[in-house]
């Protein structure tokens, strides 16, 4: 346990009814009133997060995320177990929390600075900088009823983060404010992470997971039922939002010590998946803008209406580099039969930048698998791409500009 | 239980220091609010105790010209009513605000984590720049009328201090069970009305038959707003024995409060 700053221990939380209220007030002086429905909505969580580490909270609405957060920012009461915290905590568990419309951006940001706890002259000290790094101009001295959300949003993050805290805590309030401000939040962000931030993000953006967080839980049911890297934990959920009758989810260790999650209801398998060069070759190493297929053979157990296979290619962090399938290019199964076996076969050009990449495929019935998840499989192959005949670049994709250099006079 | 917000390693009034910043800017931010848009802005603030005070004071003692004893002044009346309004109006202000603080800052609770004891000395603090207002409103408005009673004065902060904890004792316990029960702030503004007419403000005790006299001062309110009366109207220290019952009543109703929101606090967020 080095220096863990967030200790969460046998949290658990039960929001109580009562047949009346008056019962439920009778029982604060130990009346024997019982609730007749007591929800729960966490159970037994238990872990905690050392100083600079990421945590990706995800998990579907209603798995308890936001009430977990409560609990650690310190609003809402766990019914048993305690939460440890070093330092402080910053909470955007909405942004422009406390902000009067008929207040100046100014005014707000002193307003909201002090509740959380900040004296006049140490807000007098960061206005400065709140104001530039809210880039909202003369506006900063309007009421903010005259703001749009985007600028509402700007002010109220430039102030929540105005001060680094020890723990951050953001409930998915980055998904608003256009592309630039997000931008410059994730690197202020990333900056406070250097400087020894932790961070606790909930988000659905499985993107925005990965890039940023070293570590994922899995909320399900008021349950951590994952809790580990986030590639692993982000493709286990993606399993479990298929969740239907018959569906399974298993993650299986590949010899690579990469996690493979297969999941899915059965009707109709992938038996292999392989990637062949120009010359018919199966490959595992190719070069920047080869041109490959992608060969995936399909197996049908039983009758089914439609069939969509789709692949993705992602990048070594999970990041999907590119994504289609056959609904989006027009080619829809329908009809297919038991003990049918199908060969479906991709040709691209790898326009890929250097590193080693990994294939998804998926069966499903619809445009996605979230209706009707035969097999979705993770990490079904794994490829690399060495650069053996272009110029040297960066990055993740491979396009080469023509160059043109005129001297102007 | 929970040791994780910031201020809660704190004891209770380090954490209120610590937010005293806050304090002031909600008090400010409630005039700027209550004002923005308007032209005459703070001047409101001035003229709204202004008219009532004309109104008891220039029309009232048209009206009711009959001399009080013991008072040499054709105003004695409006004077008797204004400190009892006075009175009654600090008092009732506090008691209304604290039996919503709680379902108004809804939003502000579930989300943010600070210590919730600075919203009743947030209602206190903008309720005493009022009461201030109006005193020296009513002040400037009797010295113009050739009255000017500040014998007493220095007494007065007493005798506000005792309705603020009456008020707020009231007001608070009230206020929890109104986060649960809503009937209850709607039950209590129904029972300030009567409340007031109940508590000798417009009437004089003297005309309340004597064998009801035990049954007034079961109101704590009474003792209290027969002190504003002596302070103002008769420029005299307010009878202590007349105080004592309401200071036992707040101090319990203040500890009844403290016990019931040791209880409450951990389900109060939960159904907010």
């Amino acid at each position: 346990m080095i220096n863990s700053v967030l200790e969460v221990k046998n949290i658990s939380k039960s929001f109580k009814d009562y047949s009346s209220e008056s019962k439920r007030i009778l029982s604060w002086f130990g009346l024997p009133f019982k609730p007749s429905v007591s929800h729960d909505i966490l159970k037994n969580i238990n872990f905690s997060i050392i100083a600079g580490e990421a945590i990706g909270i995800v998990g579907q609405n209603g798995a308890g995320k936001s009430t977990l957060l409560k609990i650690i920012t310190g609003t809402l009461y766990p019914s048993t177990g305690s939460v440890k915290v070093q330092g402080k905590i910053a909470a955007i568990l909405e942004l422009g929390m406390g902000f009067h419309p008929d207040l100046t951006g100014r005014q707000n940001a002193y307003h909201s600075s002090g509740l959380m706890g900040y004296t006049n002259e140490e807000i007098d000290a960061i206005i400065g900088e709140i104001e530039s790094f809210a880039e909202v101009g003369e506006y900063f001295d309007q009421p903010v009823r005259t703001y749009s959300s985007g600028m509402q949003m700007r002010v109220a993050f430039a102030t929540v983060t105005a001060y680094r805290p020890e723990i951050l805590i953001i409930d998915e309030a980055l998904s608003v404010g256009d592309a630039y401000f997000q931008h410059k939040s994730f690197e202020r962000i990333r900056q406070f992470q250097k400087e020894g931030t932790t961070l606790l993000l909930v988000s659905h953006d499985r993107g925005a997971i990965q890039a940023i967080c070293d570590r994922a839980l899995l909320l399900e049911k008021g349950q951590v039922i994952r809790d580990g890297n986030p590639e692993e934990v982000m493709d286990f959920y993606n399993a479990l939002i298929a969740d239907r009758e018959n569906n399974k989810v298993e993650q299986v260790k590949l010899e690579s010590g990469k996690v493979q999650t297969v999941s899915g209801t059965g009707e109709a398998k992938v038996q292999d998946v392989a990637l062949y060069n120009a010359k018919g070759e199966k490959v595992e190493y190719i070069g920047v803008g080869d041109s490959v297929e992608l060969r995936v053979k399909v197996k049908v157990y039983e009758d089914i209406s439609s069939l969509v296979l789709g692949y993705m290619i992602k990048d070594r962090l999970g990041q999907p580099v590119y994504g289609t399938n056959t609904h989006h290019l027009d080619k829809i199964i329908h009809n297919a039969k038991a003990d049918d076996s199908i060969v479906f076969s991709f040709i691209f050009d790898a326009n890929l930048g250097v590193g080693s990449f990994s294939i998804t495929v998926a069966l499903h019935a619809h445009e996605t698998h979230i209706g009707g998840n035969y097999e979705w499989k993770d990490q079904s192959l794994v490829f690399n791409v060495a650069n053996i005949s272009k110029n040297t670049f960066t990055g993740l994709s491979w396009m080469e500009p023509k160059l043109g250099i005129d001297y102007v006079k | 239980m929970i040791q994780n917000s910031n201020y809660k390693k704190q004891n209770a009034l380090s954490a209120l220091w610590s937010y005293r910043f806050f304090i002031l800017s909600s008090i400010k931010t409630e005039y700027r609010t209550r004002f923005a848009r308007s032209k005459l802005g703070f001047l409101w603030m001035v003229i709204q105790p202004l008219a009532m005070v004309l109104v008891y004071s220039l029309i009232l003692s048209k009206i009711m010209t009959a001399k009080l004893p013991g008072v040499e002044t054709q105003y004695a009346y409006p004077i008797y009513i204004l400190s009892g309004v006075i009175a009654w109006t600090l008092f009732s202000e506090v008691l209304n605000r604290c039996l919503n603080i709680f379902i108004e800052n809804a939003n502000l609770l579930k989300k943010l984590s600070f210590p919730r004891l600075t919203l009743p000395i947030i209602v206190i603090g903008s309720a005493i720049v009022n009461f201030i207002l109006m005193i020296v409103v009513t002040y400037i408005v009797l010295g113009a009328l050739g009255h000017f009673p500040y014998h007493a004065l220095h007494w007065l902060p007493l005798l506000v201090f005792l309705t603020l904890a009456l008020a707020i004792g009231i007001g608070m316990f009230f206020g929890i069970l109104n986060v649960f029960m809503r009937d209850i702030g709607q039950f209590m503004a129904v029972a300030l009305q009567f409340w007031f007419w109940l508590t000798p403000i417009v009437y004089m005790l003297s005309i309340v038959p004597e064998k009801f006299h035990g049954l007034f001062f079961l109101n704590p309110m009474t003792g209290i707003v027969i002190g504003y009366q002596n302070v103002i109207l008769y420029e005299k220290a307010p009878e202590f024995s007349l105080l004592v019952y309401p200071a036992i009543f707040a101090f319990v109703a203040l500890m009844l409060t403290v016990v019931i929101y040791k209880r409450a606090v951990e389900e109060m967020t939960d159904v907010l």
